[in-house]
């Protein structure tokens, strides 16, 4: 398959999270739409990783060329994982004082 | 590396300290040692001193502009420590996981000062924001503190995504992660200018330059007084060393098309924070707006990117960090934050009042503080580009704007009366701050003392 199917269903993926976060009032649920943002990116690393592995093995068939794009994706995995963990207890930590979860609820410091 | 394997050992080791022992007073002088060692490593690493030898060179290069611009970090943060130490033993339950997270925070500064790649820029970024979500969001039963955390989290992570979609972009027209390679490509092809300009757009967010910065003024002024101060010196200035890394071989490159882009970015930035500043009715809040204007002219170094704008950099990060401090670890021990606050400070401390007049003075940079010569620095750099030259008329007029705000704190300070509330201070704290607004001066007067520490 042509890289351009790879590319455009990333940016596809990645602009139904950024939309997510932009128009959702759910803490939660902008939180699920930065994810969505991260493995669009995931995807197109490795799409592009391959891309570039497949051009260079075409005059070296043992390159490896193109292998630090797999790697970055798990680094992306690793750290979103931490954030995960962060961002979820910031979450509960709120949801304990108000009881909700909508950001809406947040503009006590507007003022 | 030095700093960055250190800082991570010294966090790890703050944590325990925080086990083993109970009198909470104490942490603040582990740390304060713990950030000396840091110090004194950092500068031998200058010197070519290197505790650990290992080969990095396609993720790291260490150079003095790197090693000299965490020096500056580390020693802000040292004198942050001093300073606003007990203040930080209030902000929250456990004090020694605030410091340990304060050592992590640097640990990203090390690597963002001197990364060669972007999954190091990406990494240290990250290293850099996660722990200041959770400081922000440390006085857990403070709602507006919650508020302020979870801002900054989604924010945060927000321009994480963006970023990282500007390195896959980037990553895939030249398939590598190496920024020089990234800088050197000579035309720009639609995936390259793309990745380009959402990175940018991910760091702006970062360093709060406008029209990114409407997280800013809820964040700094919902988190802690005490993570404010942090936020907004040290871990700010440290993304603008992030974003001249990034930019340094790039702009010659890009034409001047990015050109425009940066100087709407720097116009935008100086607007939003001088104008909103002068409406604040809270200091606090006006020193959140007075960063965003800072921001605007640090960012003159990444329009300019020459050796003046790099000079000039590390100038104004030491201006503006140590300034910035010693004004939050006085704000952080009055109960009104507002500007009738300030009322009478000369009257009942009349010291304390002196040394803040240096630092706000210093913030909108009259001569003989340091402030005077940052701002100089980042003006010649513009002007020694040739071009865009009313861009410096621009931030000009946009610094005698900002004397206004900050002189009425000091007018609040002399020529008002009123009954001021200030938590006791000890003797010590005010020789400290003493000796941050003597460095200022001496700053203002040969700012080649930490200038020529680049060239020996």
């Amino acid at each position: 398959m042509p890289i351009t199917y790879y590319i455009t269903l990333a940016i596809v993926l990645f602009c139904i999270g950024v939309v997510g976060v932009l128009t959702r009032r759910n803490a939660i649920i902008i939180f699920m739409c930065i994810e969505l943002m991260l493995n669009a990116v995931n995807l197109l690393l490795v799409a592009f990783s391959k891309m570039h592995n497949g051009k260079a093995l075409a005059t070296n068939p043992t390159s490896l060329a193109g292998i630090d794009g797999q790697l970055f994706v798990f680094f992306i995995m690793v750290v979103a994982a931490a954030e995960v963990c962060v961002g979820l207890s910031i979450i509960v930590m709120m949801y304990r004082n108000t009881h909700s979860v909508d950001v809406n609820f947040l503009n006590r410091l507007k003022n | 590396m030095n700093t960055i394997i250190l800082s991570a050992i010294f966090g790890v080791v703050m944590m325990f300290t925080g086990i083993f022992i109970s009198n909470r007073a104490a942490y603040k002088h582990v740390a304060a040692i713990a950030l000396l060692v840091l110090l004194v490593f950092n500068i031998y690493e200058t010197h070519g001193f290197v505790l650990f030898n290992v080969n990095a060179d396609y993720f790291l290069h260490f150079e003095k502009f790197g090693l000299l611009f965490t020096s500056i970090c580390i020693f802000s943060t040292l004198v942050y420590v001093l300073l606003s130490g007990k203040d930080i033993e209030k902000a929250g339950a456990n004090t020694a996981e605030a410091f340990a997270l304060i050592f992590f925070v640097l640990c990203g500064i090390g690597i963002v000062t001197s990364y060669t790649n972007l999954l190091m820029l990406f990494v240290g970024i990250e290293i850099l924001s996660i722990p200041l979500y959770i400081l922000t969001g440390s006085d857990k039963r403070n709602l507006k503190g919650n508020e302020a955390a979870l801002k900054y989290f989604l924010m945060g992570s927000f321009s994480t995504g963006i970023m990282l979609m500007g390195i896959a972009l980037l990553y895939g027209a030249a398939g590598t992660f190496a920024v020089e390679h990234v800088a050197s490509a000579g035309m720009l092809s639609y995936l390259e200018a793309l990745g380009m300009v959402l990175i940018f757009v991910a760091l702006s967010f970062k360093v709060s330059a406008a029209p990114f910065h409407f997280w800013t003024p809820d964040v700094y002024d919902g988190a802690p007084t005490v993570i404010t101060s942090f936020m907004a010196t040290v871990v700010k200035v440290a993304g603008f060393a992030a974003f001249i890394r990034l930019f340094e071989g790039r702009l010659g490159t890009m034409g001047s098309q990015t050109d425009r882009l940066i100087a709407i970015v720097i116009i935008l930035t100086l607007a939003f924070g001088n104008l909103t500043a002068v409406f604040q009715q809270s200091v606090k809040r006006m020193l959140a707006y007075s960063s965003i204007a800072q921001a605007g002219f640090m960012l003159f170094a990444l329009f300019a990117v020459n050796d003046v704008a790099k000079e000039g950099l590390l100038l104004y990060a030491a201006a503006y960090s140590l300034a910035t401090i010693g004004i939050f670890a006085v704000l952080a021990k009055m109960d009104d934050m507002t500007f009738e606050g300030f009322n009478g400070l000369a009257k009942s401390q009349p010291l304390i009042a002196a040394l803040l007049a240096i630092f706000f003075l210093s913030l909108a940079g009259i001569p003989l503080t340091a402030g005077f010569f940052a701002k100089y620095y980042m003006l010649a750099a513009i002007i020694k580009t040739n071009h865009y030259i009313g861009l410096a008329i621009i931030g000009v007029l946009f610094a005698a704007v900002s004397v206004y705000y900050y002189f009425k704190v000091i007018q609040a300070m002399y020529f008002k009366d009123g009954n001021i509330v200030l938590a006791p201070v000890t003797n010590s704290f005010k020789y400290l701050l003493l000796a941050v607004a003597v460095i200022i001066v001496f700053l203002g007067v040969y700012p080649n003392a930490l200038l020529s520490l680049l060239y020996f």
